[in-house]
């Protein structure tokens, strides 16, 4: 049976450590300044990048992992493509497949659409979810468990903090899952705003709606990015009122010794102010490297089978 | 057509009559001999002991014509009522053009004459369903419209919907809500709660329901002597408030569709697209509501809010797709299965609330299985299991989450208008 990756709910927890593994091995070429050496794993295959919402960092990622295996790619962003004209979903994906594709990358802005595509492409179309509206981005959420292990060793009975909006993130949902599933404890903290009902009891998190004094508490803390044009619909009263409240600031800093993670791009002085996004503690660029590391790894196990 | 129909199990609660091992003749469509062994010249068929009840009526139809004839005409969704066992239906006015113009009216009414099934037709509330100005009311009447709704869209502005109420009930017209207030449902897929978090899809919460239909009965009983129609309610505030009201005397009516009372809004997770409507799925607490207010008759009918969508406008991702599934070919498996062999409700009340109650509130003579009176029946078989399949439906479309679904009870053919319809060849 062909793999995908649709979300880290399919994942079981060897398969997890498996493509941690992998990762590994990519992300010490990556992290080193020799030549990367010339994998021709995926030659005579070709990968289309679907990406039906904006992306800069999550698309040059799959695309650079995907050249580094030898596979041909194509990035397609698909605001400005035939959907505007009238065309289906399934007809543009079709007419995409229909060029020989062997794996679509694909993000949207709605939930489910990654499976939406398994059950419309005959099987040997792998596919990897790229961030599926506020329900998964699994690739973001193993990169940012193989950057916490590369720090904190071992995630078992570590705290981790997420921070911000909670109820649109993927990036929250998908680390949930992951980060439990490695031995964390997580603890959320938004506004109620923000906060998905029941999220609790769903996800069997922690919820806290201020940060106060907590983070001294905190192996590492994931900032999420605030969408600037969320405050149109009144999930809270302005970036500045915001930061007050869920900005993580140096004199926060000073009382933790939490990593810091953010799965960009930061909107400096909101989430994170400079001197935290520049920090000794800050993992951001350690992310994206791991993330392109990740990749390679996934698409190795895609098409191992 | 004439006809004698042996071993019926007869259910009437207009003549209070419910016996076993009847039979019925019935001679040019008017119902000549009740009784039990009868001699008639006719051509005989055996029921062995099938349901015959007074027509199955659904007031909420959405026949797409005219607009929208890739997802359903009035020839293909009354052939669908029909074998899912009505004998008559009321189409929605969410047409293109919308029910708001005699023309339309009779439009409509020319494609449905000579049809085993009637078709009463639903006008809108305002001018092209916009929700400012009033519907030409008079017109409507006099076109012989007894319904009036702008089902799709709530009517947001409130002082539209007292005008509304006020002018509409010169008519006497049942005043049909679509209960939604629209500022807190934008953007969502799905009902808001336990499954939403999982699946990050944005949540349609109930309170967006409720608090329309807790606005409507205020103005309604300020107005005072409205006809106000909740349609398919979803809630468990929304029974309650219809319960409420009714002992406060408020002339409130409420439907439930087959889908609320038999799915949560865990569907979604399996059935994706195929399980969004609006009203949206709700919880089990809600279905357990919904069912108590059809034990104590807080809900007065079962409608299906058959809505048809062509395979695109549902086979895409979550919040593009389009609301609603087909439900006249599923409704009776459903009632028979979840409601009456269940325990929950008589056959009698589940008769009641598919036939009696909404041709009362649409103001229909009441059928009466008597000797002398137009036959216009629903034919059951109680007890059979099925399979829903997919090449059965008669509807355009298929979408639906009940493809295999197993039902106990099916209807199987339907008299009206002089006419006969079997439906299974068996």
């Amino acid at each position: 049976m062909n793999r995908d990756l649709l979300g880290i709910r399919q994942l079981s927890q060897a398969q997890i450590t498996d493509l941690l593994h992998r990762s590994d091995g990519y992300f010490r070429h990556l992290d080193s300044t020799e030549p990367f050496p010339d994998y021709r794993l995926l030659h005579g295959r070709t990968i289309a990048n679907l990406f039906f919402e904006n992306s800069t960092r999550t698309r040059t990622s799959f695309e650079l992992a995907e050249k580094r295996l030898g596979a041909t790619s194509i990035s397609l962003s698909m605001q400005t493509s035939s959907l505007t004209k009238g065309e289906s979903l399934i007809d543009t994906i079709n007419v995409i497949c229909a060029m020989k594709v062997d794996c679509i990358v694909v993000r949207h802005s709605s939930s489910g659409v990654p499976q939406l595509l398994r059950n419309n492409l005959p099987p040997h179309i792998r596919i990897i979810n790229a961030g599926d509206g506020a329900h998964e981005h699994p690739t973001q959420a193993l990169l940012d468990a193989a950057t916490l292990l590369e720090q904190l060793g071992s995630l078992k009975g570590k705290r981790i903090f997420i921070v911000g909006d909670i109820s649109h993130s993927r990036v929250a949902r998908s680390n949930m899952l992951l980060l439990k599933m490695l031995g964390a404890e997580i603890t959320l903290v938004g506004p109620e705003t923000l906060l998905p009902k029941y999220v609790e009891e769903v996800f069997d998190v922690r919820v806290r709606t201020t940060i106060g004094d907590s983070l001294h508490k905190a192996d590492a803390v994931i900032a999420l990015r605030i969408q600037q044009e969320r405050q149109s619909r009144s999930y809270f009263p302005n970036l500045s009122d915001f930061r007050l409240r869920y900005g993580l600031t140096p004199i926060q800093l000073s009382d933790t010794k939490a990593f810091i993670l953010h799965p960009g791009p930061v909107n400096r002085s909101v989430e994170l102010d400079d001197e935290v996004v520049d920090s000794e503690k800050s993992l951001i660029l350690r992310q994206v490297r791991r993330g392109v590391a990740i990749r390679m790894a996934v698409l190795e196990w895609l098409f191992e089978v | 057509m004439d006809i004698l129909l042996q071993n019926c199990r007869i259910i009437d609660p207009v003549t209070d009559r419910d016996e076993d091992g009847i039979d019925l003749e019935i001679s040019n469509g008017i119902i000549t001999a009740i009784g039990k062994k009868l001699k008639s010249k006719h051509t005989s068929k055996d029921l062995q002991g099938a349901l015959v009840a007074p027509g199955f009526f659904d007031m909420h139809v959405h026949l797409r014509e005219p607009g929208q004839e890739y997802k359903e005409t009035i020839a293909t969704g009354t052939n669908a009522a029909a074998h899912g066992g009505f004998t008559g239906l009321c189409c929605m006015p969410n047409t293109d053009p919308p029910i708001s113009d005699p023309f339309v009216v009779s439009y409509i009414r020319e494609k449905a004459k000579g049809n085993i099934v009637d078709v009463e037709i639903c006008g809108t509330m305002t001018k092209g369903r916009k929700g400012d100005e009033l519907a030409p009311m008079q017109a409507l009447a006099d076109a012989g419209v007894k319904m009036i709704s702008d089902d799709g869209n709530a009517v947001a502005n409130a002082e539209v919907m007292r005008r509304v109420f006020e002018y509409g009930k010169m008519f006497d017209f049942l005043c049909t809500e679509h209960c939604e207030e629209a500022t807190m449902t934008k953007g969502t897929g799905m009902h808001e709660g336990k499954v939403s978090t999982k699946l990050g899809i944005p949540g349609y919460p109930s309170v967006a329901e409720d608090i329309v239909i807790a606005r409507d009965l205020l103005i309604a009983e300020y107005v005072g002597d409205v006809r106000y129609h909740v349609a398919h309610l979803s809630t468990r505030n929304a029974v309650r408030l219809v319960r409420e009201a009714k002992a406060r005397g408020v002339k409130v009516s409420a439907e439930v569709t087959p889908h609320h009372f038999t799915l949560t809004d865990e569907a979604v997770e399996r059935h994706q697209a195929n399980a969004k409507m609006n009203p949206p799925l709700r919880e089990q607490q809600d279905i357990e509501a919904i069912i108590s207010g059809l034990q104590d008759g807080t809900i007065d009918c079962i409608s299906t809010d058959h809505a048809p969508h062509a395979d695109h406008e549902k086979n895409t991702d979550i919040m593009s797709a389009a609301y609603g599934i087909i439900g006249s070919e599923t409704a009776i498996g459903l009632g028979l299965t979840y409601l009456v062999h269940s325990g929950k409700i008589s056959l009698r009340t589940y008769v009641e609330v598919s036939s009696t109650n909404p041709r009362r509130l649409m103001k229909l003579l009441p059928i009466k299985i008597a000797v002398g009176e137009k036959a216009n029946l629903t034919i059951i078989d109680l007890d059979t299991e099925w399979t829903f399949r997919s090449e059965d439906i008669c509807s355009k479309s298929k979408n639906t989450p009940f493809i295999s679904a197993k039902f106990k009870g099916r209807p199987i053919g339907i008299v009206n208008n002089g006419q006969f319809l079997w439906t299974r060849k068996d």
